[in-house]
């Protein structure tokens, strides 16, 4: 089937199955292997990607489905070389570990703040229940939420 | 992991998804949300021959008032629901029960009508469907028809909808002294005991989700209850408990009893 859509302001269309998740087109066909498959079964979070702005399992949606949407991925947060506010918070509070399941925290943390700017502790803990993070390194992630949203919020 | 291979078909409309269900008989399935439909799919737990993708019929989208009711579109989102003033201000069980359901990116996709149609034992809307007495619309090669939550639900994964028919919407009584109360599987979020009592001064509407196979109306409960809370030690009367590897039955039944106390006292 073909499909036409938008992701990090680019225009793309491909000929693709139905049954070829989307997680599985950003990586395979489009090559944005910045978007991370774990569980494969929308437990772990790490395929997170944002759809018309909402943050969505991309494992957990077929590629077809996204059809005439606009999508942003980890590939589409920076400006150039100029990083997005939350990836800089994840690298000065040490947010990341072995780094696999950061994009998709990324693009959570990025809903999570669009829909509360100021989020409690307890609020981004909340927000990340669909997140796993197995070097457990929650403790830095929460606290690069926190820091992100001050960044954002000036 | 794959799904098998299948066809799929945007509908436009309800009547468009009717006449391919009717033509493709019992190989198709309907994808909303497809937050569990997908999942199952790519274990092959269910290899259906073609998908119908409901999601961009917008008839199907709307939250609105209708004189003391709310009617809600199946395909809306979890989130959406949560957030609507409508159901927060008028119909807070459910926007409670949304809340509690997966995760943000869970909630942004996955749909009420999804999620009933679905009919997962340890799914939350089914008690609060049930407590408050709620209307579940359907349209099919003959016509539209409106089942009683109390007669939709039929076991596990098994509802009243016959094969070429589909959620519209769901008709629910405007309701202000509701609450819904749940004990989580700590790693999937769905509950192992969900319940959704509606008061009215001495007399209470209790649903139960995620202690058998089929959600039930607590009937002894309610009999018992007269404004008393120790009804709660009925919640499992006449039920079969369920029993799996996050609880027990024994454990489950204690829970449920804990549960409903939780919910009459709120």
């Amino acid at each position: 089937m073909n499909i036409t859509l938008t992701i990090n302001g680019k225009v793309y269309t491909s000929d693709i199955e139905p049954r070829m998740s989307l997680s599985h087109y950003l990586r395979e066909t489009l090559s944005l292997t910045g978007t991370h498959i774990g569980c494969d079964t929308s437990g772990c979070g790490a395929c997170t990607i944002l759809m018309g702005g909402d943050a969505v399992k991309s494992c957990t949606i077929l590629a077809v489905q996204a059809d005439g949407c606009e999508l942003t991925t980890i590939e589409g947060m920076a400006n150039g070389i100029e990083m997005h506010p939350i990836q800089e918070a994840f690298k000065e509070n040490h947010g990341l570990q072995c780094g696999f399941c950061t994009p998709g925290m990324v693009m959570t943390a990025a809903d999570l703040l669009k829909n509360n700017p100021n989020p409690t502790e307890q609020e981004i803990r909340e927000g990340l229940k669909g997140n796993f993070c197995r070097c457990t390194g929650y403790h830095n992630i929460v606290k690069s939420i926190q820091h992100a949203a001050e960044k954002i919020n000036g | 992991m794959i799904p098998a291979k299948f066809n799929y078909i945007k509908a436009s409309s309800v009547e468009e998804a009717v006449d391919l269900l009717d033509k493709h008989g019992s190989d198709t399935k309907i994808l909303s949300g497809g937050h569990s439909l997908l999942p199952a799919m790519k274990l092959r737990l269910n290899r259906p021959e073609l998908l119908i993708d409901i999601s961009g019929i917008s008839d199907m989208k709307a939250i609105s008032e209708d004189g003391d009711e709310i009617v809600i579109g199946a395909n809306c989102t979890h989130k959406e629901i949560l957030n609507a003033e409508l159901i927060t201000s008028d119909l807070n069980i459910l926007a409670q029960a949304a809340e509690t359901i997966g995760d943000i990116q869970v909630r942004n996709r996955g749909t009420i009508g999804g999620s009933l149609a679905h009919a997962d034992p340890s799914s939350d809307y089914p008690a609060v469907v049930l407590a408050c007495e709620a209307k579940i619309e359907v349209t099919g090669k003959k016509g539209d028809r409106t089942i009683d939550a109390s007669d939709f639900f039929q076991g596990i994964f098994t509802t009243a909808l016959e094969e070429d028919e589909i959620i519209t919407a769901i008709r629910f009584p405007k309701v202000n002294n509701g609450n819904y109360q749940k004990f989580y599987q700590s790693a999937s979020r769905f509950a192992v005991v969900g319940v959704a009592a509606v008061k009215n001064g001495n007399e209470v509407k209790v649903g139960v989700t995620g202690v058998a196979d089929t959600p039930y109306r607590a009937t002894a409960v309610e009999k018992a209850y007269n404004g008393n809370s120790d009804a709660a030690s009925h919640a499992t009367d006449g039920v079969e408990v369920m029993a799996d590897h996050f609880a027990d039955a024994d454990y489950r039944a204690h829970l449920a009893m804990v549960y409903v106390k939780k919910a009459l006292e709120a």
